[in-house]
């Protein structure tokens, strides 16, 4: 028998009767023959075979497709009593389609930023390689290190299980052909594109003859970079780009969408065409990355063991910089920093949500099953097995579900770009975040899940325990489980709403009070940019000295410039530079040296920035070159380095590896300390507190050495106080510095009150979402107490009646379903407030400048709660009040 | 009249199997068949015969068509499949084991005792 003629059933159907039908005509028949009358035969043939129906049923039964059949009809049922209640059907998928979109959203999201692997091809097989060192761990870097060039070429050459390539960041000016533009270029060996698997989009990719230094200069531009700066234009190819003062033949373009670590590069050169004498030493680890693709059979383990084999020989080769130095190699994965916190947060958060739309529609779900109890209970007694009613109702929670879950499913498509755009700063993998089979995956097992939680109750009740009371009562009496289980939902729902207002409110109280702080300078009229020098100054000294001062000179005579500096280091952007430090020459080693945020400044910073002098000087045009090295230091230094006396005049000694006063030396620098000023919140207004390194010192730009000059003038950024709206000097800053060739560009350009607010983003980002959240769950729990109390009270009204009946006041019915409700919602707050101290300490932990939860916001939000509640229980409460006892008693 | 005999448990499919073999056969023809064969001892339920005869067709051990009867009506007649046979041939193999086995425990009890 075919399938299809199984689900055949009405025909089936058709035939069993036909059977029996012959079957009661053939006995009836043979019984008239033995001498019943016809009436008397029919009637015995009929007590013969059994109740009809029951047959029927049994021999559906025997059929293996009767769940198919029971699925099919459960499913037309339910949306039948669906369709019939369109109120409470729209109330409950809006419910869920809200719950079920916004978690479907935070999915997608976690899903596009954390569990996608990287856009390669074969991305599971690429490693990150990196140094490591045993024994000693740096303060700061821990135990891993950017490769030294020749470690890389030693273990690219000897480590067979793998093919392996480097690359290194190198952010420089493209001065031809067009505007002058800053970009992301990317050093890097011959072979990144192949062990990564991409193709060039047009074009080559570089040769192992282009890493020669002595090779012709070629270029492989960066597909957006391409588009944006030539216009798309083929006949680049072959062309000259002028990157660092030097030109460049072009010699492809990237495939589109090619990132690395996340970021699109601009254009790519040779790293072999270095010139750099740090890439000759092995003890210089000029931040080279290392990725590599395991070759075709070979395990991580057996590459790792490679790996080994030759850092043990280097480092007997080369005691000097490779003792107690290994190679690891890990899976490439996804960088993403705090994000991946912020993502589980909120997809907490939104869970919880959803577990309470989930409650509110069971608890009306309940309420429908417990006013259909005199439905089931006929059905019962029409011979309906419980089990399968109980099936009826979990199929009609999952069409509710699934439905729910659609519509969850569209909300979320339409919302998720809104939501991406809303993030903070950017989202990394940004890009990566789109719907796909997983979350689809995700969205209906979520939908199905919620659907089993919130059909559970009803279809657990469903086997009406006591079948002729209920048919008795008419569906009118309460059984008291029904009464339990009601006042279960709303404890539910008002502990779940509890944990997202109290972490609401935590997250308001921080937010008050991180606004309230002192940033230690004066946020308001300041801008600062990253600046590129021309890169024609760049081979002497001499020159960027002078080409920084006439920028100063510059810029001072922009109309709404007060006043203006060079800084390498600002405050509340990327970028610090943390120096070991010591009150005598012995510093101690390195691991357990004290570290300072060091900035090099022009004199005019202190006024830019408006930070407070404590004591003694900032720096003057007497600090120069060959005077005695100097150094301003914050309050926080002061206090450890002096305990509190006055530091000025005092000496401190900086490490002689991070020294920008001298080169080459082995010992200490010694310095001295002219002036204490306020501490300043560089990490942020949320971040400082916790920070590794909260001390601070500055040293004037005029006094690092002339080596050192070309790299401190490349991360050099300006600093404008300004008396008119700081990025309104923007443009003509831009004009008045743009140098002689026109090729000097400012680039990331941010106002002070900007950074200030983008170092509370996040913690305002998640104070808006939990805000959002808490408000989505109160009206839900509201109007979840509503919807149960309204019930119990409707089925309470003969009960009512005869209380009022027999003299009881109006206020006294009032109390008394106000009392009913109070229970609840005090158990619930109390089961809430313990679970809100739960999430309090994960908030706390992941969440920077986090406030510890104090009593008064939970009393202030416990109270928000209860208000909000018995608004919502008082309209039930006051209806009961106002029952008619006359037409209560006759509706018994 | 002798009580009538409940059917053990399980042995009702094979009886129905045991009487379709014998040719192609409607339900009703099937109980009638198994009270007479059984002198009336046997009385199987009617209420039972068509879940039983629908359960072994699902499993493919009976096959049904739509015939005409005798007296011209449309009925539904059984046969044996081949799987049905197989199924008839070892349970009533394993049948035949079994009261053999009952049998020879019950002499000997009745034996012993003298």
């Amino acid at each position: 028998m075919s399938w299809w003629r199984r689900l055949r059933s009405s025909q089936l159907d058709d035939q069993l009767d036909r059977e029996l039908r012959f079957h009661l005509n053939h006995h009836a028949a043979d019984l008239m023959a033995r001498g019943h009358s016809a009436e008397e035969a029919r009637r015995l043939a009929r007590i013969a075979l059994g109740g009809a129906a029951q047959v029927q049923e049994a021999c559906r039964d025997a059929r293996g497709t009767r769940w198919l059949e029971d699925l099919w009809q459960d499913v037309r049922y339910a949306l039948r009593t669906l369709r019939q209640r369109p109120g409470f059907t729209t109330v409950a998928l809006v419910t869920l389609a809200l719950g079920i979109g916004a978690t479907t959203v935070m999915f997608t999201v976690i899903n596009g930023v954390l569990l996608r692997p990287l856009p390669y091809p074969q991305a599971d097989r690429l490693l990150q390689v990196q140094e490591q060192t045993r024994g000693t761990v740096s303060f700061l870097w821990g135990d891993r290190w950017a490769f030294a060039y020749p470690n890389y070429l030693d273990c690219r050459r000897d480590v067979q299980a793998l093919s392996m390539a480097a690359w290194r960041w190198d952010l420089a000016t493209v001065s031809q052909p067009g505007q002058a533009e800053y970009s992301t270029g990317v050093e890097t060996s011959p072979n990144l594109f192949s062990v990564l698997g991409v193709a060039p989009a047009s074009g080559r990719f570089f040769t192992p003859a282009d890493d020669q230094p002595s090779a012709p200069p070629v270029m492989v531009l960066g597909y957006h970079f391409w588009q944006h700066h030539f216009g798309a234009n083929p006949a680049v190819l072959g062309t000259s780009v002028v990157f660092e003062g030097k030109p460049y033949t072009v010699a492809g373009i990237a495939p589109p969408g090619f990132r690395l670590n996340g970021d699109e590069v601009d254009l790519f050169i040779p790293l072999g065409q270095n010139p750099s004498p740090s890439l000759q030493r092995r003890d210089r680890h000029p931040a080279i990355q290392v990725f590599a693709r395991l070759r075709p059979g070979v395990t991580p383990l057996a590459a790792q063991a490679d790996l080994d084999v030759v850092a043990r020989r280097l480092a007997a080769q080369y005691p000097d910089s490779n003792r107690g130095r290994g190679f690891i190699a890990e899976p490439l994965g996804p960088d993403v920093g705090d994000v991946r916190a912020t993502l589980w947060l909120l997809l907490g958060a939104v869970s919880l949500v959803l577990l309470i739309a989930c409650v509110n529609v069971a608890s009306l779900l309940l309420a429908r099953a417990a006013s259909r109890d005199r439905e089931l209970a006929m059905r019962v007694a029409l011979g309906a097995g419980r089990g399968r009613l109980a099936r009826q109702c979990l199929t009609e929670a999952a069409v509710l579900a699934v439905s729910g879950g659609l519509l969850g499913i569209l909300l979320a498509a339409a919302g998720l770009r809104q939501f991406v755009a809303l993030w903070p700063g950017s989202l990394p993998r940004a890009e990566e975040v789109s719907l796909d089979a997983r979350v689809l995956l995700f969205a209906f097992g979520a939908s199905l899940g919620s659907g089993l939680l919130f059909g559970l109750a009803p279809a657990l009740r469903a086997p009406a325990r006591h079948v002729e009371q209920a048919l008795r009562a008419g569906g009118r009496s309460l059984v008291g489980s029904s009464r339990r289980l009601h006042s279960s939902f709303v404890v539910a729902e008002i502990a779940l709403s509890v944990v997202l207002l109290v972490a609401a409110g935590m997250l308001g109280r921080t937010m008050l009070r991180l606004s309230a702080l002192d940033p230690g300078l004066n946020i308001h009229n300041v801008l600062t940019a990253r600046m590129a020098l021309s890169p024609a100054t760049l081979a002497s000294p001499a020159k960027i000295r002078v080409a920084w001062q006439e920028v100063l000179d510059a810029a001072r005579r922009v109309p709404g410039v007060e006043s203006i500096a060079t800084v390498d280091t600002v405050p509340m952007r990327e970028g610090n530079n943390p120096i070991g430090y010591g009150t005598s020459p012995d510093l101690p080693p390195d691991d357990r040296q004290p570290h300072a945020l060091a900035s090099s400044v022009s004199p005019d910073y202190l006024k830019v920035m408006g930070i407070r002098l404590l004591h003694g000087r900032f720096f003057d045009a007497h600090d120069r070159l060959g005077s005695e090295p100097v150094v301003v230091i914050d309050d926080v230094l002061a206090a450890r380095a002096c305990g509190g006396a006055d530091c000025v005049g005092k000496r401190l000694w900086i490490a002689a590896s991070s020294s920008p006063f001298s080169v080459d030396t082995r010992s200490p620098e010694p310095v001295r300390i002219v002036g204490v000023v306020a501490h300043v919140r560089y990490w942020g207004l949320a971040g400082d507190d916790q920070a590794k390194v909260r001390a601070q010192f500055y040293y004037p730009i005029a006094q690092v050495v002339d080596p050192l000059m070309r790299r401190w003038s490349e991360l050099m950024s300006i600093a404008v106080r300004t008396n008119i709206h700081p990025l309104t000097v923007v443009a003509p800053l831009q004009r008045a510095v743009h140098g002689d060739a026109n090729d000097q560009v400012l680039y990331e350009i941010h106002s002070m009150d900007q950074l200030a607010a983008a170092s509370l983003a996040r913690q305002r980002f998640l104070l808006s979402l939990f805000g959002v959240f808490a408000a989505l769950a109160l009206v839900l729990a509201c109007v979840g107490i509503y919807g149960v109390l309204a019930y119990l009270t409707s089925q309470r009204v003969p009960e009512i009646g005869v209380r009022m009946a027999l003299g009881a006041s109006s206020g006294a019915v009032l109390w008394m379903v106000l009392r009913q409700s109070l229970g609840m919602i005090v158990f619930g707050a109390a089961a809430g407030a313990a679970a809100a101290l739960a999430a309090a300490r994960i908030l706390e932990r992941l969440v920077e400048g986090m406030q510890p939860a104090t009593p008064s916001t939970f009393a202030f939000t416990i109270a928000v709660l209860l208000m909000a509640a018995l608004v919502a229980a008082f309209v039930p409460a006051r209806r009961a009040s106002r029952i008619d006892p006359l037409k209560a008693l006759r509706q018994e | 009249m002798p009580p009538k005999s409940d059917l053990p448990q399980g042995t009702l499919d094979l009886l129905i199997l045991k009487v379709v073999a014998l040719g192609p056969v409607h339900g009703y023809a099937i109980a009638q068949r198994l009270q007479q064969v059984s002198r009336d001892v046997v009385q199987v339920p009617q209420g039972s015969l068509y879940p039983a005869l629908h359960r072994l067709e699902y499993r493919g051990l009976l096959a049904a068509d739509w015939k005409a009867t005798e007296t011209g009506r449309e009925a539904k007649f059984y046969r044996l499949t081949r799987k049905g046979r197989a199924q008839l041939e070892s349970e009533a193999a394993s049948w035949q084991r079994l009261t053999e086995a009952v049998g020879l425990i019950l002499n000997l009890s009745t034996g012993g005792a003298e």
